[in-house]
């Protein structure tokens, strides 16, 4: 199955429902390969059911997501071998150890050379020593560094990441930001949800608030993104 | 290049297998809760050493269908834990083979509940196995596939809802009835005094006919059930 080639993802007047509550309403914005775009919003504001849309997971109730020239719902399987997803749940089985659980995962998406691959990945979790070891015992901290190459074993085009900071401490946080930058250097497509400015303001290139459903960009310019992200969600309100 | 279809399979019950025997928790307590009816059953059919005429087909089936139960509610459980089931539905790789992965997996852990319950209900009931042992292994493999076929569907279905664990037997009983009647009065054909191998190759048949539509069925409407619409 050849990889499905995208350069641009485009959310076009997408709105969801739950019932009748509205998570999503008439949200538009595009990604693109090279540059991480970053969701700021409230808890609850919509954030997670974006990126479920974008995974494939949920569909829309209203308008389309393009990949590329690509609609999701007649991409299917190839569409999914392009993407890699970090939950805030982090998709581990906390009964396999880090390398099983890796090339489980490989194994379902083909990933080729699975061996070297699977060590490249725990050397860049930087879990090589505990290879061997249930990712049930480990940490949150390393779960999430476990779940980040996890995500990224196929090595995906579009890259969507769900509070990727959670559990990490200062040290692995800066790797995080370095691998995601290098990711994107490499013609990823990044997008990612998070409520840590302070982290955020280092990585996102582009940068679009949500707030109850709906989105307004954050506009580049003068000031930290925390306040231009309190400026859009005030214009909003 | 992503796996064919039958070594998806392969791969989706080589993990559950796996995460099976470093945990043992399904097989620990299916086969213990199975054994427990199995013994509690032979408390009252089986008086000054006699058991009850043709009660081993009924208690062997009730214990098979309570433990497997107890089984697939558990398998889904864990999937829901660390929410792997999304990870298996984001993977480029169709739902039916994530089906008949889960189920092969259920499978291998009900035929070791059989192999300890089996002998046990033998060896407390009095059965005689003598000509009717390929014909019984039969029943309980085209039995316990209809059942497990039926349950491995609605165990995924039920999984997001938040009563999964009352709504399982609730759901699944009623629509493996048929699987139970040919399984136990295909049983009770051969474990009889004089055994009744033509009568138990017809309620087989039907066994199988069921397995071949349940199968179907389970297979067709999978994908549909596994979508967040």
């Amino acid at each position: 199955m050849p990889d499905l080639d995208f350069t641009t993802v485009r959310v076009q007047d997408v709105s969801r429902t739950y019932g009748r509550r509205r998570a999503l309403a008439h949200v538009s914005l595009e990604a693109q390969a090279g540059r991480v775009l970053g969701l700021f919003g409230p808890n609850g504001a919509g954030k997670s059911t974006l990126l479920n849309i974008l995974a494939t997971l949920l569909r829309p109730s209203a308008g389309k997501v393009l990949y590329g020239t690509h609609a999701s719902e007649t991409a299917g399987d190839v569409l999914r071998a392009s993407i890699g997803v970090l939950g805030h749940d982090l998709y581990l089985y906390p009964d396999l150890t880090a390398a099983e659980n890796l090339a489980f995962f490989g194994r379902l998406y083909g990933v080729p050379d699975l061996d070297a691959r699977v060590a490249e990945c725990l050397t860049l979790a930087r879990l090589t020593d505990r290879a061997d070891d249930r990712s049930g015992g480990f940490s949150r901290g390393l779960r999430q560094r476990l779940a980040l190459e996890r995500a990224l074993i196929h090595r995906p085009r579009l890259v969507l990441l769900d509070e990727p900071f959670t559990g990490l401490d200062d040290a692995s946080a800066h790797i995080l930001i370095a691998r995601l930058r290098t990711l994107a250097a490499d013609g990823a497509i990044v997008i990612m949800a998070t409520h840590d400015f302070d982290t955020a303001e280092t990585l996102v290139d582009d940068a679009v608030c949500i707030d109850r459903g709906r989105a307004f960009p954050i506009v580049a310019g003068s000031g930290s993104l925390r306040d231009r992200y309190r400026l859009a969600l005030q214009e909003t309100r | 290049m992503t796996p064919g279809f039958w070594k998806t399979v392969g791969i989706i019950a080589r993990k559950d297998l796996v995460v099976e025997a470093r945990s043992r928790e399904l097989l620990y307590t299916t086969v213990f809760f199975a054994v427990a009816v199995v013994l509690m059953f032979s408390f009252s059919f089986v008086v000054d050493g006699a058991p009850l005429t043709d009660a081993a087909a009924g208690i062997l089936w009730v214990a098979l269908a309570f433990s497997g139960t107890l089984a697939l509610g558990r398998t889904f459980e864990r999937e829901r834990q660390s929410e792997t089931l999304k990870a298996l539905l984001l993977a480029p790789v169709e739902r039916a083979a994530l089906y008949l992965g889960k189920l092969i997996g259920m499978l291998v852990i009900m035929s070791l509940v059989v192999a300890v319950v089996g002998p046990l209900v033998v060896v407390l009931f009095r059965v005689s196995l003598d000509g009717v042992f390929w014909h019984l292994l039969g029943l309980l493999v085209a039995g316990g596939l209809g059942f497990a076929g039926v349950g491995t569907l609605f165990g995924a279905m039920l999984n997001r809802s938040q009563s999964r664990d009352v709504l399982l037997p609730v759901v699944l009983y009623p629509l493996t009835v048929p699987v139970m009647i040919a399984g136990v009065s295909g049983t009770a054909a051969l474990l009889s005094a004089e055994p009744n191998m033509a009568r138990a190759e017809v309620w087989l048949s039907m066994l199988v006919f069921f397995d071949a539509v349940f199968l179907t069925l389970a297979l067709w409407v999978f994908d549909a059930v596994m979508a967040e619409s």
